[in-house]
């Protein structure tokens, strides 16, 4: 195999991983602020996924037309879901979160289940089989225009957190709990809104991973490992290295695939998980202790 | 020899028995009594389905102790506890489709294996710190590494699955566990009650002081000299040990393998569930929680099929479900409500 099909495939997979990453960028905010470890990140995904699948084949609208109201319906999920039941476990052992979440992601993965059933689904664009040619590389139109869909989102949730009034209160909270309730920010209602930030996010890349991937309703806990594979290399509670790791995971899994065999990539993946938990715990980017 | 007198194995036995129930009320010991009872002569009394759904019962009874030790005593929260299952059944199967030997001596193969894999585990975790949900996120990512490279190791049949040769037994062969519901009902049972006894008894010991030193407040233990890294460690490997005898259960039982099906993640929460929805850390919430999770599961496999309706995953919402309404309600778990509202409470724990 030439060097060019190494780059190709390294290619496709760094926009794979720009999608990952705005994925994991979702669990990233959402642990650095509510410190809570969403446990049903894949499976909220895979609802995007659904919601776009059947928007799709309702409405013939394109996919990258429907983020804004995949991304807002995931939105006010996960805003309902940190007020209605998370909310009352801030405070309670880490465990007993985790089995919460645990919990939601078992009722998502078995009623998506049971409403659309086994079989894979994808959607089919006009453009899936269009790529751009530059040079000796070719690139896949689709993972082109997911890329770069990821990127904006991406730059628009670090613009609000940098910049809105809002996104600074939330900072605040994540920085200083006790501070936040001392100057008269409703936390409760901060937590809830970043958790829907959180969901968006992820909502916006189910969006786009649907143009990639073949869906099934049991996809949801792989993406969730992912995810958390994605975030603690990149450094818990850092964007910056959500985006990072989502990228480094995305090239790793996509060159597995390449030199091994693709059923086999998130070996790769968990490899890197286990490289980095031993020599770099907090991840490449990430600056606190994790204990 | 005098040790070895019937007499004096029967006074040994006796005295052992004694020393395990020396605390507990003496209504607790007759029920608990009773409750065994039923539970031994009940293959005479019930038909072959509710056999085998107390068969599961006891299987996740005995997985949810194993747990238990892990997240219950030391509380080390793992989530990828079918690994050890599969490693277990995976070894014990191929040593007996391909060399002919029982399962016992296939179990004891496997021991190593699946203790130093949780040596692994826990060494890489406790040495480099890495606790909590991290910890968590480990040991499915391990579970999760052990399902894929079976699905490509080709020497068990990678994703095709392995199968053991099932032949009409015309009798029970319990050294080859080939044979009826009843033998697998005894075995499982047997294995249950030793897992309650072994629990009872870390939990009674010196091991079982320093596990809820370290669940507690781990710098507290270390700062009175408890070697938290040793015991955690031990709690890992006893856990991994007794849940691959489970993996050989279930491979003899069901007679396939898939590494999809084995290694799965839904097959680590599944062991998980009896023991927080009964109680963590309780002796009798991994019991608890096995009979009312299997019963009501059943019961509404029953209700479904009385209706007609036919739905894959309506169990897993079930289970979603309970355990949302148990962490949510009940965070210790049923059996600590249960237990203060006999009355029991502090004496059985």
């Amino acid at each position: 195999m030439g060097i060019d099909v190494y780059l190709n495939v390294a290619v496709a997979g760094i926009l794979t991983g720009l999608v990952y990453g705005l994925m994991a960028l979702g669990l990233s905010v959402i642990f650095g602020v509510v410190r809570v470890v969403n446990f049903a990140h894949g499976e909220m995904m895979s609802i995007a996924m659904y919601l776009t699948i059947v928007l799709f084949s309702a409405l013939h609208l394109d996919p990258l037309v429907m983020l804004v109201p995949v991304a807002a319906a995931l939105f006010v999920f996960g805003y309902a879901l940190q007020a209605g039941l998370i909310n009352p476990f801030i405070g309670r052992p880490e465990h007993s979160q985790f089995l919460l979440l645990v919990a939601i992601g078992l009722i998502i993965v078995n009623v998506l289940l049971i409403v659309f059933g086994p079989d894979a689904r994808t959607v089919q664009t006009s453009y899936a089989f269009d790529s751009f040619q530059i040079g000796a590389l070719i690139i896949d139109a689709t993972k082109l225009y997911a890329g770069a869909a990821a990127i904006v989102v991406a730059a628009l949730l670090f613009a609000f957190f940098r910049f809105a009034p809002l996104g600074k209160a939330i900072r605040a909270c994540a920085d200083n709990y006790v501070g936040a309730l001392v100057v008269g920010l409703d936390v409760k209602r901060l937590y809830a809104l970043t958790f829907g930030i959180g969901a968006a996010c992820v909502g916006a890349a189910g969006v786009m991973m649907t143009l990639i991937v073949d869906v099934t309703p049991m996809i949801g806990p792989a993406y969730t490992l992912l995810a958390f594979v994605i975030v603690i290399t990149g450094g818990l509670g850092s964007m910056a290295g959500a985006l990072l790791g989502g990228l480094l995971i995305g090239v790793t899994e996509a060159l597995a695939g390449l030199l091994f065999t693709p059923s086999a990539k998130s070996m790769f993946a968990f490899a890197i998980l286990v490289v980095v938990l031993l020599f770099r715990p907090q991840g490449i980017l990430g600056k606190r202790s994790i204990v | 020899m005098s040790a070895t007198t019937p007499s004096s194995i029967a006074a040994y036995c006796t005295r052992v028995a004694a020393s395990l129930v020396e605390d507990v009320s003496r209504p607790a010991v007759i029920v608990l009594g009773i409750f065994l009872a039923a539970l031994v002569i009940a293959p005479f009394l019930v038909n072959d389905y509710l056999l085998t759904v107390l068969i599961v019962v006891l299987y996740f009874a005995f997985t949810g102790q194993a747990w238990n030790i892990m997240m219950g005593f030391a509380g080390q929260l793992s989530l990828g506890h079918a690994i050890y299952a599969g490693l277990g059944a995976y070894i014990a199967a191929v040593l007996f489709k391909q060399f002919a030997i029982a399962p016992w001596i296939g179990f004891f193969a496997g021991l190593p294996v699946a203790a130093g894999c949780g040596a692994i585990i826990g060494f890489l975790a406790f040495r480099f710190r890495v606790a909590g949900v991290y910890f968590a996120i480990l040991t499915i990512a391990f579970a999760e590494f052990a399902r894929i490279g079976f699905d490509h190791f080709d020497y068990v049949n990678a994703s095709a699955g392995l199968f053991l040769p099932v032949a009409q037994y015309t009798h029970n062969d319990l050294w080859h566990l080939r044979g009826s519901p009843t033998m697998f009902y005894y075995v499982i049972l047997g294995a249950a009650v030793l897992a309650f006894v072994i629990c009872r008894a870390l939990l009674k010991s010196r091991i079982g002081y320093f596990w809820l030193a370290i669940r507690e407040d781990e710098h507290a233990a270390r700062a009175v000299g408890i070697d938290s890294f040793g015991y955690k460690m031990a709690a890992v490997m006893i856990s991994a040990v007794m849940t691959s005898f489970a993996g050989v259960f279930y491979a003899f039982f069901y007679n396939n393998l898939f590494p999809e099906q084995v290694f799965s993640i839904s097959r680590s929460i599944e062991m998980i569930l009896g023991p927080i929805i009964g109680g963590v850390g309780t002796l009798f919430g991994p019991i608890l929680g096995a009979f009312v999770l299997t019963g009501l599961a059943e019961l509404l496999n029953a209700a479904m099929s009385a209706m007609g309706v036919d739905l894959p995953g309506a169990k897993q919402v079930f289970y979603g479900v309970c355990l949302l309404l148990v962490v949510v309600a009940l965070p210790e778990g049923v059996w600590p409500w249960l237990a203060h509202r006999l009355g029991l409470a502090g004496r059985t724990q």
